[in-house]
């Protein structure tokens, strides 16, 4: 699957990874402390772009495609909001060009 | 009961296991991806000299994509660009110099030595944590299979930039955006034949070039690497910066892409894969310890990452941190004494050898690469001087360079001062 160049929608430049999808959601956020955060660093920063701020000020997030690259946690600064560990064995992303 | 397991089987962990397999010592090695490199991405050069010693002409089963040998540091402003530009023969002919590869290709190759050699490779399998004795000793790791405690005399956590097992073991801080950088990266597939007449090359030959000034001021940079038939391409931006800025790390690499100097290098390019990971990029001063009781860490783990603005390298320190490890977790087996103190000969190893004695000397590169002044005005000043240099001006006379030298700066609102300590302290710094 390989997607043009010129402009890839985000869907498209995501088709173009790997991913085995795990059971169990390995990263898990806590909307409820995501209320009280003022900078929302993760739905910048995150290069799989899996944190979209909802309309009562929480954070929704999918784990299913991510990177496993470790900025969300690196950048927050709410104690406890992210609950981060790496999906179990041979799940996850599987790059292919890394 | 092993005598070593090692954590994660990327350059790092296959190299340490590599050497006590040969030491005929029982070594599991552990990857929680279905293979190893399944969870590494790179945006660099393979420096594989320092394999010299260990896998005889190395480069004849290497699974390699292109020998580099052009090497340019380029910087960029929004229209500009400015190249330094390398080239030398002598890099294309073996032992060579640096190699583009692909991770989950070269990772599984140098694993695949480790398991010859007599290595237990255990795939999909997640090293979940420590397993301590009463005495505050680790003895082994928890994983994620049923009964899947481990218990061995050695632990050597090569488990990447995150290592939460160096966390566990309070060698690593649990987080520390401001000494890491997110590296993003598209692999763009061209025609192999299209790559080498773009850039120049030869069939086996490759390109590597390392940009600064394409990152909108956030501290980082960029890079462009020639694979085979495809160019990897991407920007490393300071955790902190990027935050900061509430940038999307993948517009960053659309600018790259639509930069006068490389969009006609790309055209007609399809995105094969896109990807990204975190550097340890803090160097010398934000490395852990590297030993515990009954623990050992190296490569990324370790912040081995040699982040130096020109010298950027991290897979040959993780190859050679690795050896190191594995021969000292070798001996402190042996003398039956693998408390930190047994296993002191490691770090001593590092500081006697490219590892530590390179890190050591660029200890404040990565604060002088990612400064304001580096970042922010300086491409911009060195690009005017040269386009002014270059600029046929007639019937006006040439001006002469301290001149454009002294205006561009002022244009840049560099003080003449704050220029001369900068040049002072780059002597300084890379000396």
């Amino acid at each position: 699957m390989t997607a043009r160049w010129q402009s890839v929608s985000f869907d498209e430049r995501m088709s173009t990874v790997e991913f085995r999808v795990g059971e169990r959601a390995h990263i898990v956020v806590d909307s409820d402390v995501c209320e009280s955060c003022t900078t929302r660093a993760c739905v910048t920063a995150c290069p799989a772009n899996l944190f979209a701020p909802t309309s009562s000020g929480g954070i929704l997030f999918n784990y299913e495609e991510c990177f496993e690259c470790g900025t969300c946690y690196m950048v927050c600064n709410e104690e406890g909001a992210i609950t981060w560990t790496y999906p179990d064995g041979g799940q996850g992303v599987v790059f292919r060009h890394g | 009961m092993v005598d070593a397991v090692v954590v994660g089987a990327g350059p790092a962990g296959s190299a340490a296991a590599l050497a006590l397999a040969r030491a005929g010592r029982s070594v599991i090695l552990l990857e929680r991806g279905p293979f190893p490199g399944s969870k590494n991405l790179y945006g660099g050069v393979v420096y594989a000299r320092v394999l010299d010693g260990v896998i005889p002409r190395w480069w004849e089963e290497v699974p390699v994509q292109r020998w580099v040998v052009r090497r340019s540091t380029m910087v960029l402003t929004e229209t500009q660009s400015l190249s330094v530009d390398m080239r030398t023969s002598s890099w294309g002919d073996a032992p060579y110099n640096g190699m583009t590869v692909y991770r989950a290709d070269f990772d599984q190759w140098l694993a695949g030595h480790a398991v010859a050699a007599g290595a237990n490779l255990v795939t999909s399998t997640v090293a979940t944590g420590l397993i301590w004795d009463g005495s505050g000793r680790v003895v082994g790791v928890k994983t994620d299979r049923p009964d899947g405690n481990i218990r061995a005399q050695v632990v050597i956590a090569c488990d990447g930039v995150n290592s939460f097992l160096a966390k566990e073991a309070g060698l690593l801080p649990q987080a520390d955006a401001a000494h890491h950088t997110l590296g993003v990266k598209e692999v763009l597939s061209l025609p192999a034949e299209t790559i080498d007449e773009r850039f120049g090359l030869g069939p086996d030959e490759g390109l590597d070039i390392e940009m600064v000034g394409v990152t909108r001021g956030i501290p980082g940079g960029g890079f462009l690497y020639t694979n085979r038939d495809t160019v990897s391409l991407g920007v490393v931006v300071s955790l902190k910066g990027l935050a900061d800025a509430k940038v999307r790390p993948e517009e960053l690499i659309a600018d790259l892409k639509a930069h006068p100097t490389i969009a006609p290098w790309l055209r007609g390019a399809t995105l094969k894969e896109y990807g990204a990971h975190l550097i340890p990029e803090g160097g010398y001063d934000t490395m852990p310890p590297l030993t515990a009781d009954g623990l050992m860490v190296a490569g990324d783990a370790a912040g081995m990452t040699l982040a130096a603005g020109i010298w950027l390298e991290g897979v040959n320190f993780a190859i050679g941190a690795g050896l190191a490890a594995g021969k000292a977790a070798t001996d402190a087996i042996a003398a039956g004494d693998t408390t930190t103190a047994g296993l002191a000969g490691y770090r001593r190893a590092l500081e006697s050898n490219f590892v530590l004695k390179d890190h050591q000397r660029l200890r404040r590169a990565p604060g002088l690469v990612l400064s304001q002044r580096m970042q922010g005005p300086y491409p911009k000043l060195m690009c005017d001087v040269a386009e002014r240099m270059f600029t046929v001006t007639n019937p006006e006379p040439k001006p002469g360079l301290v001149l454009l030298l002294r205006r561009a700066a002022k244009e840049q609102g560099v003080r003449w001062r704050d220029l001369v300590r900068d040049g002072i302290e780059t002597i300084r710094v890379f000396r």
